[in-house]
């Protein structure tokens, strides 16, 4: 046996490629398993190539860190380093004795056939969502997360509407607005639930980062030449429409989460781009038995190495804990070459990755700032009617949900599931468990979802010999 | 402005798709979603509960709300896949199987 | 469930009942369950006696209850795919028949009036129109709002109280003391975890089972359908992984597939090889199910004891602890009856069944507990309060099939 040590990484955003160029550098044969046909992820998602953008670049930012890791991989892919395989959604990575793992995955976009890949050991880079929180209206045709929003412009340059409005909290809302107003939509209004009271008391943390700060600068600057009316400590209350949308209403916030009288108003709009924070993809890591943390436990635990507790497995990136695409990047590249020295029988050397380490803590002081500055919006959950469909799989409303903790007794996630079947729909709970947790004062805890996707039962039958 | 040109996009021949039986233009490499977005459509499902219309919610293939018939197949997530020429795209009821 | 059973009709027999449970109502085997009301499964004897009985009071909670426990008296039907197994199936059901099942053989060409998506040629089938099924969460979670118990959930049984003269006198829990003169024992998988702090044996194990969850789908398969190899997987010993389809449609749209049985342990990591065999079984009584996807799937923990019946009673060796746990993986089908037997002995009446193939204390060989008789009685006497104990965090007798 002189085969190399192999490598799969799951998912080609920011933090799989650089964990897959690090350690493909170093002489470990990469195969990188991504969903998309092309690789980026959600930050560098590219448009797709028969629409031929000769400019993909005005729909992006730190393209020059993007040209870097697509040229990397090209080379890498030309030697035969890495092999990427794409439209390949991976569904469970179970770990065998060795110890190997088998990477499962169905080939896209139809998803009806399986296919297994083998390694050594595993690099999970499976990025995040985006947390949406309910309110009423928020299932009508046209209310769109901020995310997607994006995610549909910069893939299929194609936009939701004419008549924007971008809402929730979060520094997504940013991009999402200035990048919808450079393609053409009028942007009636960004509405930011975080007060300036909110941001200013995380001042310091925030200002400890030149360039993210730079950055908001030159985002204040896009939205004041697109002339988008920026409303700071405002809230969505409803999304008004009959079989889609027609406008929402805005309203401004007190400190104690209640809506200052007087303030509420009308915005027509066709579209509405909403966002409160990110998730983690945790699935994977939770079935190969990964310990999950993070403050409501729903981030992938990881040491300075970027090693999870299971022997073989390593987390990069927002599965770790949201903090961005630089972030994901730095601990991607120290990921990758402590696999390299790992699976060469080596302890790595953490002096040589000193500069990434720096920046990964850097950047997450900052975005634990970010977090507590861009709470979701208070008094949110007070705030949704017995009818508002919270789960939007199943339409369970918030008024059953209630009911389930309040007269049944549900006092945790999986037992509001059971009690109502919120969470038991196609999106497996991915969507609506922060909302069932707000609103039944439940501890949002990470699910676990032995099938990261919906898996063909002809393909689970077909399944190869462990 | 409009994000072909931003992007100074070359796209290949747009083709036809049929959309609950009337056409709608394509561009080669667009998403199901992102046709039907263009030509101004929004929904193209209709909930098993209350019958309530759904499109693209997440956009990236978590939600699964975009869910579509694309020739005859129920349950495809119109924001990942890709449309072809010739696709007859059509609104799907509840769990877009019938029972006989 | 078989908790929420016994508090159900323990209360409506005039007792004080509490209910503890270390863990969230459902939280144990009861939440990984598909809900079988299963006559069709059980050959003549003590467990079909009491699944009669459990069905015949399932029905009337099913009038009573309505909608919210998703109670559907569906009905069974069990295939055969070779002639052997359609004979071996028929001398079953005569069996069963004798002792008060409905059976009705299904010829080969009246399968697909029943269940028209059913596989091409099978040999034939038995219908069990006695079989049903509920919702277990929904169910434990009614029936115990239904007692009107006083639910302590998250709280944890750390030991038992006793009078002067030893018998129990309630239970003491991470949360404070509990005083009752009878405690059920109804905690389900740790049920041997509960009898020790009483100071008795019994020897429940956990039987690992996997379900597979589908998609939403209209209603594709009408039954509860299985395969007529799954009773023999039931009866059997075997601790390596043995699975043989059982496919059933759901209220709510989901189809559940079973039922996959393994001793090992409580590893609750997901195999492959389960799910693989689960879902080419069920493939192959349901041709048009590879194409469906499964959304999810969970391991539940059936409660077995050796001889593959419950512990049903008062335990001579405790004065004052009545068990009701063990039910393996028809928990949720036998916990009605189990919670009227319970009621019955707690309030000094003659049960209904008897008791004597239930008898916790039967795998005591050397028979070295309690030689203290006329024990039977003890608890029920003057019974205003009772512990429903649902015990530790996950309880009950679930209905992994």
């Amino acid at each position: 046996m002189t085969e190399r040590a192999h490598l799969a990484v799951v998912g080609a955003g920011p933090a799989g490629l650089a964990g897959a160029l690090a350690a493909a550098e170093r002489g470990v044969r990469v195969t990188l398993v991504d969903a998309a046909e092309q690789a980026g992820g959600q930050f560098y998602r590219q448009p797709a190539r028969p629409l031929g953008a000769r400019r993909p670049k005005a729909l992006h930012h730190q393209w020059h860190t993007w040209e870097r890791l697509r040229d990397g991989l090209e080379r890498h892919v030309s030697s035969g380093r890495i092999t990427h395989l794409t439209d390949h959604h991976v569904w469970s990575v179970q770990r065998a004795p060795g110890p190997s793992f088998a990477v499962h995955a169905l080939l896209g976009p139809a998803q009806e056939e399986g296919v297994t890949v083998r390694a050594d050991a595993v690099l999970l880079a499976t990025g995040g969502y985006e947390r949406v929180l309910p309110f009423p209206g928020w299932t009508l045709p046209g209310v769109v997360t901020a995310g997607g929003a994006q995610a549909m412009l910069k893939g299929g340059l194609v936009l939701p509407g004419r008549t924007v409005v971008v809402a929730g909290t979060g520094p997504l809302l940013l991009p999402v607005a200035t990048g919808l107003a450079a393609a053409g939509a009028r942007v009636a209004a960004l509405v930011e639930s975080a007060g300036p009271a909110a941001l200013l008391r995380h001042a310091p943390a925030l200002a400890a980062q030149p360039a993210k700060l730079a950055e908001g600068a030159w985002y204040a600057g896009r939205l004041a030449r697109h002339k988008v009316r920026v409303l700071t400590g405002h809230t969505v209350l409803e999304a008004h429409g009959t079989d889609r949308l027609e406008a929402v209403s805005v309203a401004a916030l007190r400190r104690d989460g209640r809506i200052r009288p007087g303030s509420a108003h009308r915005v027509p709009c066709d579209t509405l781009a909403v966002g409160h924070g990110m998730l983690a993809h945790t699935d994977l890591a939770g079935t190969l038995g990964c310990t999950l943390a993070g403050t409501e436990g729903t981030a992938v635990r990881a040491d300075d190495e970027q090693r999870t507790d299971v022997p073989g497995v390593w987390a990069a990136g927002e599965t770790t804990g949201i903090g961005g695409a630089a972030l994901a990047l730095a601990e991607g590249h120290i990921a990758g070459r402590s696999i390299a020295a790992r699976l060469d029988g080596r302890a790595p050397d953490p002096r040589s990755w000193a500069a990434a380490a720096r920046s990964r803590s850097r950047l997450r002081r900052f975005f634990t700032a970010l977090d507590a500055a861009y709470g979701p919006p208070a008094g949110w959950a007070e705030r949704l009617t017995g009818d508002t469909v919270v789960c939007r799989c199943e339409e369970v409303t918030a008024g059953t949900v209630r009911t389930a903790a309040d007269a049944l007794g549900a006092g945790d996630l999986r037992t509001v599931k059971l009690l109502t079947r919120a969470g038991m729909g196609w999106c497996q709970g991915r969507m609506c468990a922060p909302a069932v947790a707000g609103l039944t004062g439940c501890p949002l805890t990470a699910d676990r979802r032995p099938f990261a996707r919906p898996v063909p039962l002809g393909v689970l039958a077909g399944l190869p010999d462990a | 402005m409009n994000p072909l040109e931003l992007a100074r996009a070359r796209p290949g021949e747009a083709f036809t798709v049929l959309f609950d039986d009337r056409p709608v233009p394509a561009l080669p490499g667009q998403t199901v979603a992102a046709a039907l977005w263009a030509a101004g459509v929004t929904a193209w499902r209709s909930t098993r509960g209350a019958g309530r219309p759904r499109g693209v919610f997440c956009g990236i293939g978590v939600c699964f709300d975009c869910l579509v018939s694309v020739n005859g197949r129920p349950n495809r997530r119109a924001c990942l896949v890709p449309v072809q020429p010739g696709d007859v795209i059509r609104t799907q009821e509840g769990t877009g199987r019938d029972d006989d | 469930m078989v908790g929420a059973a016994c508090a159900l009709y323990a209360s409506r027999a005039g007792l004080d009942v509490r209910v503890v449970d270390r863990g969230p109502v459902a939280g144990g085997t009861t939440g990984a369950g598909e809900g079988n009301l299963l006559v069709s499964d059980k050959e003549p004897g003590p467990e079909l006696g009491l699944a009669l009985l459990s069905a015949r009071l399932w029905s009337r909670l099913g009038d009573e209850l309505g909608t919210a426990v998703e109670y559907e008296p569906k009905g069974g039907l069990v295939v055969a795919s070779a002639p052997e197994t359609l004979t071996a199936l028929r001398a079953f059901a005569g069996g069963q028949r004798r002792a008060g099942v409905r059976a009705d053989p299904v010829p080969a060409d009246q399968l697909a009036s029943l269940e028209p998506h059913l596989a091409d040629g099978m040999a034939g089938g038995m219908h069990y129109p006695q079989d049903a099924q509920v919702m277990p969460a929904l169910a434990a979670a009614h029936l115990l709002r239904a007692s009107g118990a006083p639910v302590h959930t998250g709280w944890t049984v750390t030991g038992m109280l006793r009078t002067a003269d030893g018998a129990l006198a309630g239970v003491r829990t991470d949360r404070g003391e509990l005083h009752a003169p009878a405690v059920v024992n109804a905690a389900g998988t740790w049920g041997g975890d509960l009898a020790a702090l009483a100071g008795v044996r019994l020897p429940v194990l956990p039987r690992r089972g996997f379900v597979l969850v589908t998609e939403p789908l209209p209603r594709m398969v009408r039954h509860k359908v299985y395969a007529a190899d799954y009773v023999a997987d039931v009866a059997s010993d075997s601790a390596s992984l043995r699975t043989s389809p059982v496919v059933e449609g759901t209220a709510a749209g989901p189809v559940l597939i079973g039922a996959s049985r393994e001793r090992v342990g409580f590893d609750r990591s997901l195999s492959l090889a389960a799910v693989r065999a689960l879902a080419a079984g069920a493939i192959g009584l349901f041709p048009f199910l590879e194409r469906v996807r499964a959304l999810r799937t969970y391991a539940g923990f059936r409660p077995y004891l050796p001889d593959h019946l419950p512990a049903i009673g008062p335990d001579p060796r405790a004065p004052g602890l009545f068990h009701a746990c063990g039910h393996e993986g028809a928990g949720i089908g036998l916990a009605t009856g189990t919670g009227q037997l319970i009621a019955q002995t707690l309030t000094g009446k003659t049960p209904e069944l008897d008791l004597t193939p239930f008898r916790p204390e039967r795998f005591d060989n050397d028979g070295s507990d309690t030689g203290d008789s006329g024990t039977d009685d003890s608890g029920t006497d003057d019974s205003d309060a009772a512990d429903s104990d649902t015990g530790e965090s996950d309880t009950d007798g679930g209905d992994t099939p």
